[in-house]
């Protein structure tokens, strides 16, 4: 069955034309180079190159503590960092069987929602300026910052804050947290209708998008597409409705679903999924229970010999975290199964046969983030 | 007849939804109370960093030059890239035993990827972070830092 849907070999032709698209190309928002293989403007075949960023994270992580390897999670996927800290600390707690206090767990859950619509209204701004629409660039970032403000407040940094640690978080969030929470809700309820006025109802914007690189649910399933790229396309991959961790048991959500599987459907996913997040965090913030912000943990945190395995949802799919530990308290093998390397290799599917100007579209529906897929 | 009616509603759809999107920007041109952008270098005097931000690791010294830091390592054991060095001397106390202080307790800005580790695990809290974020320099060696001040002593209630 898999064999039908994975063109696993390509053929190059003595006389296919090659583009490069990148390594430094704006649109790829990273250093990603795909091999594209032109007939007049039509893609005829994409390899995607990767590892130019790549700095061996795994491998770090076998000579780093529990603790430390912490701040190196941040750096995978930069834009769903909580969440990245938050799959690590998950699978220490698991295997030294420490039950961590519910204020973390409800804490942790809602700076996850927080950081998820970071991310998505950053890929919105990227995905809008990709396509020429300048004037959403700046409408996302506005937005974003009170957020990465939140963010400062209570962890001290806007983007790669190590604020999870294996049984807890480093410190209490600021006093002011759920107040600036709750009046974010508030201003961004009333600002995502712009994005909708600004880009989603655009026509030059629903032309570009629609009907254009259709990924079918076979293929997601044959490659491992997940987040809201795979739900896109009907699967239903969501980690927060299949295996609940944190708080999400508690909660009301929707997962959004479209059939389509088009670009525009991977976009209406996201648009829709910024609403959920904000549900999840107004039930959430005003029941946070008081407590400590951390479990008692050792100083010297020794793994039990033995292999773990925790996945959470990122803003971008299925992040996985598979630990092999022999006692020592550094772990012996590493894995991380990161939603973006999966994400990527579709691309030949959905580009192949479509102009090079949907290639960008594509790989912007996507929403790849670079050094997620070299770690 | 079917494709000259359907050229003009698409016309007509495009100006609506194009006119959508102008109707937002609009607003935000007449109402320049809405405007949120920090005119950076102009409002240094004025710019307040919150009290958590971590910009750089510094040592407090309290009025008397005295810093808490007993020169344990634990600062140097836990951070994850080498970027805490401390030298530690022995002197004789006022028992005449020696006593290990801290001769220069060496941070190297360019290395640190502020995880906040070192200040965390301070048993005597003698590291705090600090909100100064205009670190370019000309030379790189001038983010190797030493942050114990010259001619600065342990405070005596910190010794255990």
């Amino acid at each position: 069955m898999s064999e039908e849907i994975i063109k696993d070999v390509i053929v190059r032709e003595s006389e296919d034309y090659i583009i490069n698209m990148g390594p430094q190309h704006p649109s790829t928002h990273g250093v990603l180079r795909f091999e594209v293989c032109l007939k007049g403007e039509t893609v005829k075949y994409l390899i995607p190159h990767i590892g130019y960023i790549h700095r061996g994270i795994e491998k770090m992580c076998e000579a780093d503590t529990y603790q430390q390897i912490i701040h190196l999670t941040d750096r995978m996927d930069y834009l769903s960092a909580h969440i990245n800290n938050e799959a690590v600390c998950m699978v220490v707690e698991e295997a030294m069987q420490v039950e961590v206090p519910e204020r973390v767990k409800y804490i942790r859950t809602i700076l996850d929602e927080l950081n998820r619509i970071a991310s998505h209204q950053l890929w919105w701004c990227a995905f809008g300026m990709d396509l020429g629409a300048l004037t959403a660039f700046f409408y996302g970032l506005r937005d974003r910052e009170h957020i990465l403000d939140i963010f400062e407040e209570s962890f001290g940094s806007r983007l790669l804050h190590s604020f999870n640690t294996p049984g807890g978080l480093m410190h209490d969030v600021h006093p002011n947290f759920q107040k600036r929470t709750k009046e974010f809700i508030t201003y961004f309820r009333k600002k995502l209708p712009e994005y909708d006025q600004l880009l989603t109802g655009n026509i030059i914007f629903q032309e570009r998008v629609k009907g254009v690189g259709y990924m079918s649910r076979e293929k997601a399933i044959a490659y491992g597409v997940t987040g809201p790229s795979g739900r896109g396309s009907n699967l239903a991959c969501d980690i927060r409705k299949i295996a609940p961790y944190g708080a999400y048991d508690k909660v009301q959500f929707d997962e959004i679903l479209m059939t389509e599987g088009d670009t525009f459907a991977r976009y209406q996913v996201r648009m829709g999924e910024m609403l959920e997040s904000m549900k999840i965090i107004e039930q959430l913030v005003d029941n946070i229970p008081e407590g400590d912000f951390t479990a008692k943990m050792k100083p010297i945190i020794k793994l039990p010999a033995g292999e773990y395995f925790k996945r959470v949802e990122t803003a971008r799919g299925e992040l996985a975290v598979y630990v092999v530990s022999d006692g020592n308290k550094t772990p012996y093998r590493m894995k991380f199964r990161s939603p973006n390397f999966s994400n990527l290799f579709v691309m030949n599917e959905l580009a192949a046969g479509g102009k090079i100007a949907d290639l960008v579209a594509i790989s912007g529906s996507l929403d790849l983030v670079i050094p997620d897929i070299d770690r | 007849m079917n494709s000259i009616s359907k050229y003009f509603s698409d016309l007509f759809r495009g100006i609506s939804s194009l006119w959508a999107g102008m109707r937002v920007t609009g607003k935000y041109f007449i109402s320049p109370g809405q405007i949120v952008t920090q005119q950076y270098p102009e409002n240094r005097a004025t710019l307040k960093m919150e009290p958590r931000f971590k910009g750089e690791i510094i040592m407090p010294h309290d009025e008397n030059n005295q810093h808490a830091c007993t020169g344990c390592g634990i600062c140097e054991i836990n951070c994850p890239n080498g970027s805490i060095e401390i030298i530690t001397d022995r002197v004789p106390n006022v028992d005449g035993k020696p006593e290990r202080v801290i001769d220069k307790h060496i941070f190297h800005l360019s290395m640190c990827t502020f995880c906040g580790l070192c200040v965390k695990t301070c048993p005597s809290d003698a590291l705090a972070f600090g909100q100064e974020f205009e670190h370019a320099v000309f030379d790189r060696h001038k983010l190797t830092k030493v942050l114990n001040q010259p001619g600065s002593s342990l405070k005596k209630e910190a010794k255990k």
